[in-house]
């Protein structure tokens, strides 16, 4: 057996003078993620030119008059009482899927996590299509219902990590079952629940489809009704930059816990299976109370879906097939459209933060943020103005919507093009090269080819997101044209509940994939990391 | 001219130096080992050989031709140079005859030429499973196949053995140096583990923090070591002061026969620090009468098996003494022995 040489006396020339390109190629990624960075920035820098050039004394007049402290209220108000809601409920409901012997523990934590599939406006549109019930209470109930899965899934993560040995020295220390909890437990699993806590607040924060349903005046309805009924463009912009202010506040605060919990997780490792709590007799207690969360958020808005999709149609407003059709055309066209541009703007972002980590990475990852801490409305708001006075051709054209979608969900596409590169070991990269592969070959044998199953999976993700975005969509749709969550938001603001109900139906469909896949994620943490981002869930 | 000469050496990541002017020559087909402890700038020389790291001085020539220099850094895949580095790194998503064709022209991918190398790592039966089926020395051996397919002028090994068990590591061993001896190529291979490198290459190269400490063929390192350091790291020797004589050293062992390692001076009566390997001590029960050698007592016994490791205090030095003996006498804890060195040692000057 012996290894034939392929005669290489031609090899003569095997040292062609040539110098390694990485540089360059390096230096092209980086000036891409800039443009990439400056672009996502885009809504957040105009809003500001807006208002700076605005008239001052009107600009000190939005700010200064009692009805913007009013909505501060309301907002920060609703914002507090659902995320202590869905603290609460959502961390109960761990417990019992978790630590407890309850029955039937996997069909509750299936049921548990379905919330996620409805929009919250879907939601909304089963409450008041079917009770009389609006205002404060209204949203928050609505709100509450959509949001605890965000509460329940990483908690139940954490407590599946968390050590249950040092529950069981308090125990031993002379400490009741709740004291143990609360002394032990309770530390270990505080950051994934507050992390949770902090996304549930950013979704209320951000939220449109809801509150304006049930009339409820928070900023995001306010700024809608400033921008489209009162025609009072300043007082919108300025609106707008509280809000998002808030909302860069919210996403700082939920950057830490994130790494807070990333921290506490690289250090407990659960040996030892906890022992399951005995309910005995208390278990019906634990039923009910889980029967009474789902029907809550899954057994109302689906009981009202139910009863106007197979009813009689009522008004004079009735939806065909093929208005359907071209509503679910133009929903997967711009969704789809705006995913690509996530994509293009997260590839080099992503590429940058995966490859070369740097200052410069840093910067433009942050940037990618953005997306996250902006609501919906804040960037729809923002690009009008930008393309009004910008680009005027493109004011309500496909291109600048699909542009809102690549902002409002780059967190996301950033995310899935990182941890797919970063898959890639660079030690496979070298061997390549030794292996006689250009750079360029590199890239397109190896690199791509591993990482492309990740990234079509977050692009993929991204698009079905956009797929039910309202807000900015509200605004930045051209004109006649119509997506689900316009058609289903024109409907139900019309009180044609029997039209409405098939565009809900569409879009709990559409949900359902991303609510999956974040529960696949999240209740399956412990082969994910902590570091994984769950998605963005209602609009 | 058929070699590979490594010149002068100096590279660093971020300004901190790794390696300082490291330079040896390897003569065409033979298997060179680099050898030294972690953090040694090892890896970092075989990078730089791959082009994965430029050097920021002195310069790797294969045949005449500059591959790095001053002016001069050819890219990784324009080398010749194929590297298995220490994971074996397959590519997940290609199976093992894909990975062995990995740098073939894209007609002959999957082709005769992968199918022979694949015959001669004996991985012919396994040629259309994937990575993550295979076992760390399948890996091994795909990584050997496909580093081979390319007919690199020179094969490099980062620590290719480590991640094995000893009995799968020693089989390995033999069979790379076999399809390396086969394919008649230049080989370089890193390594921590001294037995490795005494036992498969032609040419040990040992590098200490950074710097050159000796090259030369296994015996040469290991009878003649240049330094006090290298004989304690190869061979685990122990160093033990004492006065010269006339090729005689007295010391805590007695009166042991001894030369000066190379460039080494002493007069008689300087100070020296004599280098005594574990296997030149030979131990014996007390009664028998000796004319050279000390009285120690047994502080432990490793048994392994084929030989044991004695541990004894003689009087007049602090540190253990260990010895390496075969045979089936077990000798006991705290008991009184016998100790003479055998064979030459090897003796340095005294630093003042």
């Amino acid at each position: 057996m012996t290894l034939t040489r392929t005669d290489s006396g031609g090899e003569a020339s095997l040292a062609p003078r040539v110098r390694v390109p990485a540089i360059r190629g390096r230096t092209l990624i980086a000036a891409s993620a800039v443009i990439a960075a400056l672009l996502a920035a885009i809504p957040l820098a105009y809003l500001v030119v807006r208002v700076a050039e605005a008239d001052r004394s009107a600009v000190v007049d939005a700010m200064w008059r009692p009805r913007t402290l009013e909505l501060l209220l309301n907002t920060s108000g609703l914002v507090l009482s659902v995320s202590a809601t869905c603290l609460v409920i959502g961390v109960a409901t761990a417990w019992v899927l978790t630590r407890t012997d309850l029955r039937g523990r996997g069909v509750w934590l299936v049921v548990s996590t379905l919330p996620l599939a409805i929009p919250s406006y879907v939601a909304a549109f089963g409450w008041i299509a079917t009770t009389p019930l609006r205002g404060f209470w209204g949203a928050w109930l609505v709100l509450t219902f959509c949001n605890i899965p965000l509460v329940t899934l990483p908690t139940i993560a954490a407590l599946r990590q968390a050590h249950p040995g040092a529950e069981d020295v308090a125990r031993t220390m002379g400490r009741g079952p709740l004291a143990a909890f609360m002394a032990a437990t309770w530390p270990q699993i505080r950051p994934a629940a507050i992390a949770g806590t902090l996304l549930v607040a950013l979704y209320v924060l951000s939220d449109f489809g809801a509150v304006a349903l049930m009339r409820f005046q928070a900023f995001t309805w306010a700024i809608h009704t400033a921008y489209g009924a009162l025609f009072d463009r300043t007082l919108a912009a300025v609106l707008s930059v509280v809000l998002a202010l808030m909302g860069i506040l919210l996403v700082m605060l939920e950057r830490r816990a994130r790494g807070a919990r990333a921290k506490l997780g690289s250090a407990v490792q659960a040996r030892t299976p906890a022992v399951l709590v005995r309910l005995r007799r208390r278990s019906w207690l634990a039923h009910a109370g889980l029967a009474a969360v789902a029907s809550l958020s899954l057994g109302v808005p689906l009981a009202a879906l139910g009863r106007f999709l197979t009813g009689r149609a009522e008004s004079a407003f009735t939806v065909s097939a093929g208005d359907l059709a071209a509503d679910v055309w133009n929903t997967v066209a711009f969704a789809g459209g705006g995913a690509l541009i996530a994509l293009a703007l997260a590839m080099p972002i992503g590429i940058l933060s995966a490859r070369h980590r740097s200052r410069l990475s840093e910067a433009t990852e942050s940037a990618s943020y953005l997306g996250l801490a902006l609501p919906g409305i804040v960037v729809g708001l923002a690009l009008v103005f930008f393309s009004l006075t910008v680009v005027p051709s493109l004011y309500q054209s496909a291109i600048i919507l699909a542009f809102a979608y690549g902002v409002l969900f780059l967190p996301k596409a950033v995310g899935a093009v990182r941890s797919s590169i970063e898959q890639v070991e660079p030690g496979l990269e070298e061997v390549a090269r030794t292996l006689g592969s250009s750079p360029a070959d590199v890239w397109r044998r190896v690199t791509v080819r591993m990482a492309w199953p990740g990234i079509g999976a977050g692009v993929l993700l991204v698009a079905l997101t956009a797929m039910k975005e309202l807000p900015a969509t509200l605004l930045l749709r051209p004109t006649g044209v119509d997506t689900l969550a316009t058609s289903l938001w024109r409907y139900t603001e019309a009180s044609a509940y029997g039209a409405a109900a098939p565009y809900a139906a569409m879009l709990i469909v559409v949900a359902a994939v991303p609510a999956i896949l974040l529960t696949r994620e999240a209740t399956g943490g412990a082969h994910r990391g902590p570091q994984e981002h769950p998605g963005r869930v209602s609009p | 001219m058929n070699e590979l000469q490594i010149r002068k050496i100096v590279a660093g990541y971020d300004g901190a130096p790794v390696l300082s002017g490291v330079s040896f020559n390897v003569s065409h087909g033979e298997l060179a080992a680099v050898l030294g402890p972690s953090g040694s700038g090892k890896s970092t020389l075989l990078r730089v050989i791959a082009g994965l790291v430029r050097p920021l001085e002195g310069a790797v020539v294969l045949d005449g031709h500059v591959l790095s220099g001053p002016r001069v850094n050819v890219a990784p895949e324009k080398r010749s140079v194929a590297l298995v580095p220490q994971d074996a790194a397959l590519f997940p998503h290609l199976d093992v005859l894909a990975n062995a064709s990995f740098g073939l022209p894209r007609a002959e991918r999957g082709g005769a030429r992968a199918r022979d190398l694949l015959e001669m790592v004996g991985m012919s039966d396994l040629a259309h499973r994937m990575p993550g089926e295979l076992s760390g020395g399948e890996r091994h051996r795909v990584a050997l196949a496909r580093a081979l397919a390319t007919d690199p002028q020179v094969v490099l090994l980062d620590e290719p053995f480590s991640a094995l068990d000893a009995a799968l590591r020693i089989e390995l061993r033999a069979q790379v140096k076999r399809v390396l001896c086969n394919a008649g190529v230049t080989a370089l291979l890193v390594t921590h583990d001294q037995e490795e490198a005494l036992s498969m290459a032609d040419v040990v190269a040992v590098v200490d923090g950074g710097r050159l400490v000796q090259v030369g063929t296994p015996v040469q390192i290991y009878a003649s070591p240049s330094s006090r350091w290298l004989a304690k790291f190869v061979g685990g020797a122990m160093v033990i002061p004492g006065i010269w004589r006339r090729g005689i050293v007295a010391g805590p062992l007695g009166t042991v026969p001894a030369r000066l390692a190379d460039g080494e001076l002493a007069l008689d009566g300087d100070s020296v620090d004599l280098v005594v390997r574990p296997e030149q001590l030979q131990v014996s029960k007390l009664s028998q009468n000796s004319t050279s050698g000390v009285v120690a007592m047994v502080r432990e016994v490793s048994y392994f098996g084929h030989d044991s490791v004695v541990v004894l205090d003689v009087p007049g030095w602090a540190e253990p003494i260990e010895a390496r003996v075969i045979g089936d006498h077990r000798w006991e804890r705290d008991t009184e022995v016998h100790v003479n060195v055998m064979s030459e040692a090897i003796a340095f000057a005294a630093s003042p």
